[in-house]
């Protein structure tokens, strides 16, 4: 009785074509920046987000944190504006200063009222265009940055994160932990930080996306001249490849927290991947759907033994990480791993059922509205459909792409990239 | 159980649609259920939100946390929908839905495509009156609910500080006790206390249903009236008022954990708003200490930052914050901050409360009072990008016993707020005989140590 009608089905079918669509203008600015822009007036705002192949990767082990405070330090002088200037710069018209930092990408966000927009991006382009780096200001941060590497040394989560990361990526810079070491803050020169901004933040590498209440021609004008300021240095180059663990790796550290820490994986998938969709889809039926998951259902409905059990790709430039979480009060930390283990197992070996990759379809592709239900989420998809070179069509493909996948897929694709024989273990806390 | 007479009686209202500004409307169905919804139609999604009027403010000794248990046996089924069905049937239909317990509220949420509105609201309106509750589900949840205080605050430094804190600053007041419920309650909690937590509060006259989305408000009134309707309310217990007496003298409470950096959480009792100010100081105070938290800590370069982080790096990170809305009608001021390595926790104490005095005694700048009203200006905007954050607004404040009508008068409130107020509220409640004061004393991890506190019996 609780199952939707033929009819309604339909309706919905019908709504997605209706108007789950994004037209999505794509162009090249004179400086050689990527453009992704959509247009909408439903609300007086105006979003933007300048991304850059200036992420944590970029960092080496003897620079590790640079690409971190690189960008951090950006927006803490430019253009002779001090720290103070520039905030109250935002704040005297509403407008947020945002950005984010991953392995792969470092962001610069803006969101302002459409009004006070002339104000808002003359301030946005100087910190992209003209970063001081004051040294006064990189030596209080340092500290600061050290202060917080050693408090994130005594926590769990931390802790494990960190050693979990090293052991599966050994001498990639994925393995480096992006808040840098004490040794390396410590070393950081002004000079690092200019040379970092020179060959990461050039304009023939940036991907420019934008959303709101302006017409094409604004876009243009606007995207126009955050390129044109950014260093015309040459394009960035690609990241090196990921190698395999090649045996098992397995760590147990010590904590006296009353919850164990635990994280498994192996290097999974990149951005783009031929595999991506099976994956993607298979890891919601096996831990990626919340309540719904084999490891939600078997870990936590089932038995009580944890309050959260997750496994996700991070799909990245290179092959990010698949990985399993948990957190277990410590006598019973070997008892929920292996279950995890035997749970992971059987998926593996004997893929998913019919009934499992019918429910996974039905709301992925039935989700799909709310993936693209505000400016933010909009802002970024654009972002990384730009940054790593997807079709334009991705959100007009998704659903597509999901609905074609097959349980012979799944277990295929699963079979031969993730090799729970050679993973990665991390436990901390245990008893 | 209502009685027949009276059932018959409000059928004759119906309901009563009470308000009609802008895009927000209000109804009342007869069983007692709120529902307020807000079209907006940018996006063909809708957001449903049910929220009870029952939080961790109407626990009692003994049984801290039965809230926010009660939440997670919602999703443990009915006879209609056994369990592990609800979130099945919401994922299935591309749904995302989970729920969360405070202080003041409960509330259950669902964000979905607009067509399966009708079979969110049906399922909602199953649990609010056929909830199961077996001994053997609960015994499993009950374990989930003690990993996850473990989790949220047992291992986090901070989180046990901020527990502390509570349980010093009030006496009397429920606010004291934490949502998550102590170690020893949850370990000796029943199904049958989870049982009669759900037959007191969950009925439709302790309810608020919130709808934001692609929606016809009409459409929503029938649907709510179709799956709601039909249930039958019954009488609220009396609540009490439990008034905090008032603080006659500082407190003080250390809090040790293994960690590398200390902590500070400074707070001051503070009041909220009213639905009936009986003075003038009621209707502006509130107001006032929002504003002065902005000025405080509103961005980056707003005093406490800019001058203990920026200027004198004397501390890592600091922060002010007030609320200014609570069912309980108590609040705090609360300053709180991380030293700087080589500082301590007196010293940013001492800075703190130097930031306030310069205040009390030199007021705001004019340039300070307008960020914060441009702030609340493209607040005001830019919230409206969110349905759901839209609909948490209305519910919080309707769960609170306060109208979604403050949302209309709360930018002008805010705006109206002068240097002499914020002065006022400074020197009136940001004193010693009114504050508490929590700090973390971080501990050497030894890696051999068991944790703390007696062995948990099965």
């Amino acid at each position: 009785m609780f199952f939707k009608s033929v009819l309604t089905l339909l309706l919905i079918v019908f709504s997605f074509t209706a108007n789950a669509t994004v037209k999505i203008n794509h162009w090249q600015t004179t400086s050689g920046s990527e453009v992704y822009f959509v247009e909408n007036h439903d609300l007086p705002i105006i979003d933007m987000s300048v991304n850059f192949p200036a992420g944590n990767s970029r960092d080496t082990k003897q620079t590790s944190g640079v690409a971190s405070v690189t960008r951090y330090m950006m927006t803490l002088g430019a253009d002779s504006m001090n720290e103070e200037v520039i905030t109250n710069k935002f704040a005297d018209i509403g407008a947020i200063l945002g950005g984010e930092l991953d392995a792969d990408r470092a962001a610069f966000k803006l969101r302002t009222l459409t009004d006070e927009q002339t104000k808002a991006l003359e301030t946005f382009n100087k910190i992209l265009h003209k970063p001081d780096f004051p040294q006064s200001v990189l030596d209080r941060e340092k500290t600061r940055i050290i202060a917080g590497i050693n408090e994130a040394a005594t926590q769990p989560e931390s802790i494990a994160n960190k050693a979990f990361m090293r052991a599966l990526y050994g001498a990639h810079p994925y393995s480096l932990d992006g808040s840098g070491e004490v040794e390396t803050i410590n070393a950081m020169k002004r000079e690092d930080l200019t040379q970092f901004y020179n060959t990461f933040y050039t304009s023939k590498s940036a991907v420019i996306a934008l959303i709101g209440d302006m017409t094409e021609q604004q876009a243009r004008v606007i995207a126009e001249t955050t390129s044109a300021g950014l260093p015309q240095t040459p394009a960035v180059g690609k990241l090196p490849e990921v190698t395999f663990p090649q045996a098992a790796n397995t760590q147990n550290i010590n904590h006296p927290a009353s919850q164990a820490h635990i994280l498994l994986g192996y290097p999974g998938i990149k951005r783009g991947d031929v595999d991506y969709f099976p994956l993607y889809v298979g890891n919601y039926i096996l831990g990626g759907g919340g309540f719904v998951s084999r490891l939600t259902q078997e870990v936590r409905e089932k038995r009580g033994l944890v309050y959260s059990v997750y496994s996700y790709f991070i799909p990245t430039a290179e092959l990010g990480p698949f990985q399993i979480g948990l957190q277990t009060k410590k006598d019973q930390a070997a008892d929920a791993l292996k279950l995890v283990n035997a749970t992971v197992a059987k998926f593996i070996q004997n893929g998913v059922t019919e009934k499992e990759l019918k429910s996974a379809k039905d709301n992925i592709i039935g989700g799909f509205p709310m993936r693209i239900d505000s400016n933010a989420n909009i802002l970024d998809y654009l972002s990384v459909i730009g940054f790593y070179k997807l079709p334009l069509t991705y959100l007009d493909d998704f659903n597509k792409k999901v609905a074609s996948v097959t349980t012979k897929q799944i277990k295929d694709a699963f079979q031969r990239r993730i090799k729970p024989e050679n993973f990665v273990t991390v436990t901390v806390g245990a008893q | 159980m209502l009685t027949n007479k009276i059932y018959v009686a409000l059928i004759v209202f119906s309901f009563i649609p009470t308000i009609a500004l802008a895009d927000i409307q209000e109804f009342k169905l007869n069983n007692g259920l709120k529902l307020i919804v807000q079209e907006d139609h940018r996006s063909p999604v809708v957001v449903s939100q049910v929220w009870y009027r029952a939080g961790s403010i109407d626990e009692v000794n003994g049984k801290t946390g039965v809230a926010h248990a009660l939440e997670h046996m919602m999703f443990k089924g009915t006879k209609q929908v056994p369990v592990g069905q609800f979130s099945r049937l919401i994922a299935a239909a591309g749904g995302k839905e989970n729920a969360f317990t405070g202080t003041d509220y409960t509330c259950f949420f669902q964000e979905i495509e607009k067509s399966h509105l009708p079979l969110a609201f049906k399922l909602e309106a199953d649990r609010m009156t056929n909830l199961q509750i077996t001994d053997a589900e609960f015994a499993k949840e009950i374990k989930v609910v003690m990993e996850e205080r473990r989790w949220r605050t047992d291992d986090k430094p901070q989180a046990k500080v901020n527990e502390q804190f509570q349980a010093t600053a009030f006496v009397a007041h429920p606010y004291a006790r934490p949502v998550i419920g102590f170690m020893n309650d949850l370990e000796n909690m029943t199904a049958g206390d989870a049982r009669e937590w759900y037959k007191t509060w969950y009925t439709p006259n302790n309810a608020t249903l919130v709808v934001v989305g692609d929606v016809k408000t009409q459409d929503v009134l029938k649907l709510a009236k179709q799956y709601f309707g039909p249930i039958k309310p019954h009488v609220l217990p009396v609540r009490k008022p439990q008034i905090e007496p008032s603080q006659i003298g500082e407190r003080r409470v250390i809090v040790k954990a293994p960690g590398k950096l200390p902590y500070l959480a400074m707070g001051f009792h503070a009041p909220t708003l009213v639905d009936t100010p009986k003075t003038p100081e009621q209707a502006w105070e509130p107001y006032a200490l929002e504003v002065l938290a902005g000025v405080l800590s509103g961005n980056d370069s707003a005093r406490l930052n800019q001058k203990l982080v920026r200027e004198t790096a004397l501390a890592v990170d600091v922060g002010a914050g007030y609320d200014s809305t609570s069912r309980g009608r108590e609040s705090m001021f609360e300053l709180s901050g991380t030293p700087s390595e080589g500082k301590t926790v007196a010293e940013l104490e001492v800075a703190l409360i130097n930031e306030v005095e310069k205040i009390k005694t030199g007021g705001v700048t004019q340039q300070e009072l307008d960020r914060v009203k441009a702030a609340v200006i493209a607040t005001n905007v830019y919230q409206r990008d969110s349905m759901f954050y839209q609909g948490m607004q209305i519910g919080q404040l309707e769960t609170m016993g306060y109208s979604w009508h403050l949302l209309k008068e709360y930018p002008e409130k805010l705006k109206a707020v002068t240097s002499e107020q914020i002065q006022a509220v400074a020197k009136k409640y940001l004193v010693k005989d009114n504050m508490t004061v929590a700090t973390l004393d971080p501990q050497p991890i030894d890696p051999n140590a068991k944790p703390q506190g007696h062995p948990h019996i099965h």
